[in-house]
């Protein structure tokens, strides 16, 4: 059985505490804003992306659980000199991960420090908490003027 | 009142959740069902299974007959004048709204005002904001105070010949609060003002005396009292309901359709169209019955007996801040613990068996009130305990410890 260790690990409550990248970012060539209807979890991304298609800088503020805040600060971690296209690979193996089987290790090779949050995959409730970053950074690049949502 | 034998009612209670004895405080969420209300549907299924109103066997007769004797079951326990002012509906989002759609589209013009409160959950809200712009009509507020509580002389200032429907809570689903309904309907009463009182949360709690009160119109649901989801109830002044055009078009609220013309049936099948949720009725009855043979006196005694010890326990847990302290207020803990995100707490708690609800409670208001995204909520019931109390306590201070 999953425990609650394997949720909490010390890297996330780290994250929870203090965490990396937070606040806004002026000027940025794109944000979006992102909302989890069911706990009322909320996100702001901004994001600079270079005419290269590089994710230069990226920002993030908002109200959120330990595993919503944790994964947007892992995640602008990870994303800084990341070309759109390795986003969008990341993007996949990051929601493969956390919807994955009890028994699929996470990809670390492809993943790297966030296969941490391998363990929202046995809290099912939880799982949108750590999607909400991803979901709202692809809607800013992809300028889709909605908020993202995890519904 | 014996609480060994409450606890034996329900089922669902006596089980394991990660290893630890089920400690269940959602109760505002839903409540758990006792084994009559589970047996009573179980039995309709098996033995008297069939639409009611039409059938001329047996098993239809059984069925129509059991329907019809709980919403006589329904109109005793509130104290409605007759059963024609009874309509079934899927629950008290329903009611609300088929008040809103079929008296208001009637009822409101473009110079009118609406008025609810500030802790209305968004069954009470949305209705009546999609009524505003579909009329022009004003939605008012009443404001409330850090306490959680209604601010009673900013209600009379509001009221005004415009007012035309004042939709308040009986009981705050976020926060416990219970309303001074009474004095609340009187005033509007005087400037002519119909009122909507939704019961869903207090219904299980206090008792309400729908002619005592003068309710124009009353929503509740049967799940947030021992019964089944998916059913509830209207119950509203017959001379309002007869003036009423029907909400929904089919099956029973008919007596005749031809190409030309339909002529709707009598109270209060003209409200109650299409098969209702048969088995949920019969079911809902049976839990009012429940709740009948308790009877008020004791479940109040217990529940407040229940809400003093949990809230001596927050008062002294280091970092809890309660959100809600009205001093009229029912069987709802509703709080934030510093540096620990109510979600996380939710799951945190879960772990340990204990089972609370971790949001914004559908009363999104209520948190920007507040000014916090979320609060975590225990809520109490008939068969709660004072060691669950402990449970939950000893779970939050896990949870303090893992973020310290």
């Amino acid at each position: 059985m999953f425990s609650l260790g394997d949720l909490y690990k010390e890297v996330i409550i780290d994250h929870t505490k203090a965490p990396r990248n937070f606040g806004k970012l002026e000027p940025c060539s794109h944000d979006a804003e992102g909302f989890n209807p069911l706990c009322g979890d909320q996100l702001h991304v901004y994001l600079e992306i270079n005419k290269d298609n590089i994710i230069e800088d990226v920002k993030f503020e908002g109200q959120g659980c330990s595993i919503s805040t944790a994964s947007a600060s892992l995640m602008t971690q990870v994303l800084k000199g990341k070309s759109v296209d390795e986003f969008n690979a990341l993007f996949g193996a990051f929601h493969d991960m956390a919807t994955a089987d009890m028994n699929d290790e996470p990809d670390e090779e492809v993943l790297g420090k966030l296969a941490v949050l391998a363990g929202v995959k046995e809290f099912p409730s939880r799982i949108k908490c750590a999607t909400l970053c991803w979901h709202t950074v692809k809607s800013a690049i992809e300028d889709a003027g909605e908020p993202a949502k995890t519904e | 009142m014996n609480i060994d034998n409450i606890r034996n009612d329900f089922p669902t209670l006596h089980q394991e959740v990660f290893g630890h004895p089920l400690v269940y405080l959602d109760n505002a969420a839903t409540t758990q069902k006792p084994q009559c209300v589970i047996d009573t549907i179980k039995h309709y299924y098996e033995k008297d299974n069939s639409n009611i109103h039409r059938g001329v066997h047996s098993l239809s007769e059984r069925a129509t007959k059991n329907y019809e004797a709980a919403r006589e079951t329904i109109r005793s326990f509130f104290n409605a004048k007759s059963t024609k002012e009874v309509i079934f509906t899927r629950g008290t989002t329903e009611s609300i709204n088929l008040v809103a759609s079929s008296w208001g589209n009637q009822n409101i013009g473009k110079d009118d005002e609406i008025l609810i409160s500030h802790m209305e959950h968004h069954s009470n809200i949305v209705p009546w904001q999609m009524l505003c712009e579909r009329t022009g009509a004003k939605l008012k507020i009443i404001p409330m105070n850090e306490a959680g509580e209604l601010d009673l002389n900013a209600y009379t200032a509001l009221l005004s010949v415009r007012t035309k429907l004042v939709g308040i809570v009986h009981m705050s689903n976020a926060l416990g609060t219970i309303n001074p309904i009474e004095g609340m309907i009187k005033q509007a009463h005087e400037v002519g003002a119909k009122v909507l009182i939704d019961g869903a949360q207090a219904a299980a709690h206090i008792e309400t005396d729908i002619q005592a009160l003068n309710i124009d119109f009353y929503a509740t649901s049967a799940h947030k009292m021992y019964g089944p989801t998916g059913v509830g109830v209207l119950i509203a002044k017959e001379e309002l309901l007869n003036v009423m055009p029907p909400y929904q078009g089919g099956g029973d609220m008919i007596l005749m359709v031809t190409f030309e013309k339909t002529q709707y049936n009598e109270l209060p099948h003209k409200f109650e169209a299409g098969t209702p949720n048969i088995a949920g009725v019969i079911g809902f009855g049976a839990a009012l019955k429940y709740i009948q043979d308790i009877g008020f006196t004791a479940i109040k005694k217990r529940e407040k007996k229940l809400l003093d010890y949990a809230t001596k326990k927050a008062q002294a847990f280091e970092g809890l801040r309660q959100i809600g302290t009205a001093k009229h207020k029912a069987c709802v803990l509703s709080f934030v613990l510093d540096g620990v995100h109510p979600h996380d707490l939710g799951t945190i708690l879960d772990r340990e068996g204990v089972a609370i609800r971790a949001g914004h409670h559908c009363a999104m208001p209520v948190m920007q009130f507040y000014k916090v995204p979320a609060t975590a909520r225990a809520s109490f019931s008939i068969y709660n305990t004072e060691a669950e109390v402990d449970a939950l306590f000893e779970a939050l201070a896990k949870a303090r410890d893992m973020f310290a």
